[in-house]
C-alpha cells in the first residue's frame, strides 16, 4: 500500500493487472509524462498530467470534446511549438531526456516521434513522393532503395494493392480512407520510433476505419502508437491502456479491458456508459 | 393541408426575391462585360488591318508620313517588362512569403501588409518620378534599366500581395503535417506551401505582367522612347505604351494606325498570356 501511494498517481499497471496482454510483452515505459502543464495563452489547458505510454503498446486517449486530449498528444512531438502562444511545463522524458527542455533539434523530436491528423493531409504531389518526402529530409537514399522503401511503408500500410500501378499520380486522386493510409505510410516511411494518431478515422467511413484499426494492431509490433478518439469503441478495440481526460485532468489510466469493464472512479464510469459526455 | 406547399406566402417571397436577385446580378455581369468585349472589338476593329501587316513586326517606328512599324517598341517593351518582372517578382515572392509564413500576426508583418497596399494603390506616375528622381537624373539620361526598375516597383506589391493571400489560403493542417515528419520550416515552405499555392502566386506574377505591359507613365519619366533600334539597356529604349501615347497624340493617320495595332498587340499578348498559363495549369493538375 506503502509503496502505491509513493509511486506515481497514474502510472502503468503492472503486469499481472494487465489481462489483455501476453506474458512476454515489454512494458518499459517509452515516453514518460510527468507534473504537465499546458497553457494556451493564459488558458491553463492540461493540468498536472503525469502518465506512462509503454513501449511497444497501443495507448487511447479518450474524453469529451475539449478535454485536453488533443493537446496532450500535440505536446508530445512539440507541436505545440510552432505557435508563440503555446507553452508546456513539466516533463516528458524519452531514452532519459525532457523533451520539453531538450536543446535537441525540434525536427529531430518530431522525427522520432510521427504524428497522423485527423484529417487526411496529402502533401500536393505524387503518391511515390509523399512518401519519398520525409524519407528524403533524413536520408540520402539510392533510387533502388527509395523504391523499396516507398514499397515497404505503402505496404505496411495497406495501401500498396491499391496504389502500385499508379504512384506518379497525385495523393489527392485518392479517395479519403486511402489518402489517410497515405499519410500513415508517410509517417511510417522514416521510421519513427513512436506514432501519435490525433483521431485518424473520424473522417473516415467504416470500412476505411475497420482497415486503419486492423493497420493500428500490426503497427504495435514495432511502434509505440498513442490514439485520440472520440469512440470509445473503437478505443475498446485497439488500445491496450486508456486514459481518460476531463477538463484538462487525467481522471483515470489503466488497462483498457480494466477501464472499461470496471472502471474506478464514478466519473470514468459515467463517460463510458453513456451517461455523460 | 401542411403549411410547406407551393401556395405558402413565405416560399413564394423566397422565390420571388432569387429571381430579382438572379436578374440584377445577370445584368451586373452583362454590364461588365458589355466594355469589355466593347474594348476588345474596337481594338480588334482598328488594330486588326496594322497586326496583319508583317511590317509592323520588322520595321522601326516611322517618322510621319512613312512607311514603318513598331519591331523596335515590341522588343524594348519585351525587354523592360522581362526585366522589370525579374527584378520585382522575387523581392515580392519573398516579402509575401515573409508575410503569411514568418511574419504571420506580428507587427512588421502587419506594418508591411499596410504599406504594401499603399504602394499597390499608388498612382504609377508617382513610381516613375520616383525612379526619376533617383535614377535618371543622377546618370543623366534615360535607359532602359530605369524603365524596368520602375516597371520592377509596380510589379512589388502586386505579388507580395497575391503571394501573401495565396499562401493564407494554405490549409494550417498541411504546414503541419510537413513539420510533424521533422521538415524545417524552410523546407515547408519550399517544398509544400509554396506547391500547394502555385497556381496562385503564378496567376499574381501574371497579373503583375499584364499591369506593367501598359503603363505608361512610369516609361515616360525612365526610359523615354527611342525612334531606333537599340537593345541597349543604358540608353532610351522605345516600347509599346510610349509609342501608343505619342502616335495616338498626333496628328498623322498613319501613326494613329500603328498605336491602334500596339494597343491591339499589347491587350492580346496579355490575353494569350493568361490564356497559355491556365491551360499549363489544367493539364498539370
Amino acid at each position: 500500500m506503502a509503496e502505491a501511494m509513493s509511486s506515481p498517481a497514474f502510472s502503468v499497471p503492472r503486469p499481472e493487472v494487465r489481462g489483455n496482454v501476453g506474458a512476454a510483452a515489454v512494458t518499459r515505459p517509452k515516453l514518460q509524462v510527468r507534473n504537465l502543464q499546458f497553457f494556451y495563452g493564459s488558458f491553463h489547458a492540461l493540468k498536472n498530467i503525469s502518465l506512462d505510454i509503454p513501449e511497444r503498446m497501443v495507448t487511447a486517449f479518450i474524453g469529451p470534446s475539449g478535454c485536453g486530449k488533443s493537446t496532450l498528444l500535440r505536446t508530445l512531438n512539440k507541436m505545440y511549438a510552432l505557435y508563440p502562444e503555446q507553452r508546456a511545463e513539466g516533463e516528458i522524458i524519452m531514452d532519459g531526456e525532457n523533451l520539453l527542455t531538450s536543446r535537441q533539434d525540434v525536427s529531430l523530436i518530431r522525427a522520432r516521434i510521427g504524428m497522423v491528423f485527423q484529417k487526411p493531409t496529402p502533401f500536393p504531389m505524387s503518391i511515390y513522393d509523399n512518401i519519398a518526402f520525409g524519407v528524403r529530409l533524413f536520408e540520402d537514399l539510392p533510387m533502388r532503395d527509395m523504391d523499396d522503401r516507398v514499397e515497404w511503408a505503402l505496404m505496411r500500410a495497406a495501401l500498396w494493392d491499391e496504389v502500385k500501378g499508379k504512384l506518379r499520380q497525385s495523393g489527392d486522386s485518392l479517395s479519403g480512407g486511402q489518402q489517410q493510409r497515405l499519410c500513415i505510410a508517410r509517417g511510417i516511411a522514416i521510421k519513427p520510433e513512436v506514432l501519435l494518431l490525433d483521431e485518424p478515422c473520424s473522417a473516415l467511413d467504416p470500412i476505411s476505419t475497420a482497415k486503419i484499426e486492423e493497420l493500428i494492431h500490426e503497427l504495435k509490433s514495432d511502434y509505440t502508437v498513442v490514439i485520440v478518439t472520440h469512440n470509445m469503441q473503437q478505443a475498446a478495440r485497439v488500445s491496450d491502456f486508456t486514459a481518460y481526460m476531463y477538463l484538462g485532468e487525467l481522471i483515470e489510466y489503466g488497462g483498457t479491458d480494466d477501464l472499461f469493464i470496471k472502471p474506478k472512479k464514478k466519473q470514468t464510469e459515467d463517460y463510458i456508459t453513456g451517461r455523460f459526455g | 393541408m401542411s403549411a410547406i406547399s407551393s401556395a405558402n406566402a413565405t416560399y413564394r417571397a423566397r422565390k420571388r426575391t432569387n429571381a430579382v436577385m438572379l436578374a440584377v446580378s445577370g445584368a451586373a455581369l452583362a454590364f461588365g462585360l458589355l466594355w469589355l468585349v466593347w474594348i476588345l472589338a474596337t481594338l480588334l476593329y482598328e488594330g486588326g488591318s496594322a497586326l496583319c501587316r508583317a511590317s509592323l513586326y520588322t520595321q522601326m517606328t516611322p517618322p510621319p508620313g512613312a512607311d514603318g512599324g513598331l519591331a523596335n517598341a515590341i522588343v524594348g517593351s519585351l525587354l523592360m517588362v522581362a526585366s522589370g518582372t525579374l527584378i520585382g517578382t522575387p523581392v515580392g515572392i519573398l516579402a509575401g512569403t515573409y508575410c503569411a509564413e514568418y511574419g504571420r500576426s506580428g507587427w512588421l508583418a502587419s506594418a508591411t501588409r499596410f504599406l504594401n497596399d499603399v504602394l499597390l494603390s499608388a498612382p504609377s506616375i508617382v513610381i516613375g518620378l520616383f525612379v526619376y528622381s533617383i535614377y535618371v537624373a543622377r546618370v543623366g539620361h534615360f535607359s532602359g534599366w530605369a524603365g524596368s526598375v520602375a516597371l520592377g516597383l509596380l510589379v512589388v506589391p502586386v505579388v507580395v500581395r497575391t503571394t501573401d493571400d495565396m499562401l493564407k489560403l494554405v490549409p494550417n493542417s498541411l504546414r503541419e503535417a510537413a513539420f510533424a515528419l521533422g521538415c524545417p520550416t524552410w523546407k515547408v515552405i519550399t517544398l509544400v506551401t509554396y506547391r500547394a499555392a502555385r497556381t496562385g502566386i503564378v496567376t499574381g506574377i501574371l497579373l503583375a505582367v499584364a499591369r506593367i505591359s501598359g503603363e505608361t507613365a512610369p516609361l515616360l519619366f525612365t526610359s523615354l522612347n527611342n525612334q531606333f533600334w537599340s537593345l541597349d539597356m543604358n540608353s532610351p529604349l522605345a516600347n509599346l505604351p510610349v509609342v501608343i501615347f505619342q502616335f495616338a497624340m498626333s496628328p498623322y493617320a498613319d501613326w494613329h494606325r500603328l498605336a491602334w495595332g500596339g494597343a491591339a498587340l499589347i491587350t492580346l499578348a496579355v490575353l494569350a498570356l493568361n490564356v497559355a498559363a491556365r491551360v499549363a495549369f489544367r493539364r498539370r493538375a
